[in-house]
């Protein structure tokens, strides 16, 4: 690792005001250690916020509001978000280990940086880790790659479970910039960004500013929903392709639908064409593979990649399925 | 064997050099200094006080320095084991507050202030955890590299109360890895514990 300062900010104004390009917030540290160790990260300083931000879970019967230094764990053992979100328990506990759930924060998680292996070779082209080098993965091994969004520049996908439950429950984050007394809020679909010709920023987040918080608004999925995430092991691995559903239902019919999933693109992806297609309908395995294959037909492989289009049909109807004996 | 000779001509000259240095001119030798912390980065320390295996430790670290180095390198607590380095293998869990966690991917500095608990500290004098016992009676281990962080692991597998069925068990231990493919004893001295 090159040298660091460590520093302990005594409060979020005081941490704010120190943040500088070269200089980077360390919470959980499970992804900016390791990126460090790699000489991928390198900052001058690192400003530990953890004992500054907020470690609680709040509710009203309005919102939830995850504090951004709450633990992975602590989210999904939590019993309001247990008992109305638990989507949210659902997708975390589909990513990484329990050790790892209980070192990484929420905010943390939001700003995890891609698994491309491409992005951790440092002896192998990457435009997100040397912009202008050129995208190894395009024309390499693109097996792990997106299959939507992508762009010449960039092809790497965004590694995250938990933010695909909160893009399907239309979450909004939190932050705090210097010179702002109120805090700002960016809704969780425009949180992550697509890679474009800088995939250098994987998302919208103003410089130097420091998220809060995570607010997911009041829903009716609570009984619907399901989190299908298919990988080259059965635990511990990081998503092919993965679906976060939740289904609205009255009597015999679908008032609202919710589609996403990590694995397919540069940002949690929501498929808004299968969502409308299934509002109104009545569920069955035959809408159901329609609705997947609406969602699938959106998509445009890589070389290496053809098998994920197929797989995102599938993981969706078994997602679907799923919600209906959740 | 045969004594080194030091001349008479090799001490003058030593000497005549030894005296030279010393007259360089203190602005030249911290222009040097500077020059050479352009090339090799400082290394910046930081205080760290911090309760391991119930012992306290007031310590003066490199901020670099990640919890598993401390504990190995510094303070020859070598039951952690580096596997991966990278968060991936779960040979170097322990536990801080009471909770299992990768040491290879915290930063000493992370833990000021706070309870570490490591393999060493898990046994009572000579009589060893019930997790160590199962360990041996089930056969949860071949070569042991990641038997260390495979107990921590399990023993807060058991306080989170994730032991129901043998799917729940491999399920909230696939944060660590058995090349060796002890996973059946692993499992079995999981359950020996919980129940």
């Amino acid at each position: 690792m090159k040298p660091f300062d460590l520093l302990r900010p005594s409060s979020i104004a005081k941490a704010i005001s120190a943040k500088q390009s070269q200089v980077q917030f360390l919470a959980g540290g499970t992804n900016l250690v390791d990126l460090m160790k790699k000489h991928i990260a390198t900052p001058d300083a690192l400003l530990d916020v953890t004992p500054i931000l907020s470690s609680q879970i709040t509710g009203s019967t309005e919102t939830l509001l995850i504090g951004a230094a709450v633990k992975n764990s602590s989210a999904a053992m939590d019993k309001l978000v247990l008992s109305s979100y638990p989507l949210i328990a659902k997708a975390i506990l589909a990513g990484a280990s329990p050790q790892i759930r209980n070192m990484a924060s929420t905010a943390g998680n939001l700003l995890q940086r891609t698994r491309c292996p491409y992005f951790y070779d440092t002896t192998l082209p990457c435009n997100k880790r040397n912009p202008g080098e050129g995208c190894g993965m395009r024309e390499g091994e693109s097996r792990m790659g997106a299959i939507i969004g992508h762009s010449e520049h960039c092809v790497a996908v965004h590694p995250s479970d938990l933010c695909i439950a909160l893009a399907a429950l239309d979450a909004e984050v939190l932050y705090t910039i210097a010179g702002e007394k109120k805090p700002m809020v960016i809704p969780f679909k425009d949180f992550h960004r697509l890679p474009g010709d800088a995939p250098e920023k994987d998302n919208n987040l103003p410089q130097n500013a420091l998220i809060t918080g995570v607010r997911i608004p009041k829903n009716p999925f609570s009984k619907n929903y399901a989190y299908v995430k298919l990988r080259d092991r059965d635990s511990y691995a990081f998503a092919l392709v993965s679906v976060a559903a939740a289904l609205h239902l009255q009597g015999d019919r679908i008032v609202e639908a919710r589609l996403a999933s990590g694995g397919v693109a540069h940002k949690p992806w929501r498929w808004y064409q299968a969502e409308n297609f299934l509002k109104g309908k009545i569920p069955s395995a035959e809408v159901f593979a329609e609705a997947a294959a609406l969602a699938a037909d959106e998509t445009n492989p890589l070389v290496g990649n053809a098998f994920k289009k197929l797989m995102l049909k599938g993981a969706i109807e078994v997602a679907l399925q799923n919600c209906l004996t959740a | 064997m045969e004594q080194p000779k030091i001349s008479r001509r090799f001490f003058v000259s030593i000497s005549a050099m030894a005296g030279a240095f010393a007259f360089i001119p203190a602005s030249v030798k911290s222009a040097y200094i500077s020059a050479k912390n352009l090339f090799i980065p400082q290394k910046r320390a930081l205080p760290l006080s911090v309760s391991i295996n119930k012992k306290l430790y007031k310590l003066q670290q490199d901020t670099r320095t990640t919890l598993l180095d401390l504990l190995r390198e510094e303070l020859q607590l070598t039951g952690s084991k580096k596997g991966c380095d990278h968060g991936q293998c779960g040979a170097c869990t322990v536990h801080v507050d009471g909770e299992r966690v990768l040491s290879c991917l915290t930063l000493a500095a992370m833990v000021q202030g706070k309870e570490v608990t490591t393999i060493e500290g898990l046994a009572n004098g000579d009589e060893l955890h019930p997790m160590q016992k199962a360990f041996v009676e089930c056969d949860g281990f071949q070569c042991g590299y990641c038997t260390p962080g495979q107990i921590m692991s399990a023993v807060a597998c058991v306080k989170e109360g994730h032991t129901g069925s043998v799917e729940e068990i491999k399920e909230f231990m696939s944060g660590n890895l058995c090349r060796c493919g002890a996973y059946n004893g692993i499992v079995k001295s999981i359950q020996q514990v919980a129940q």
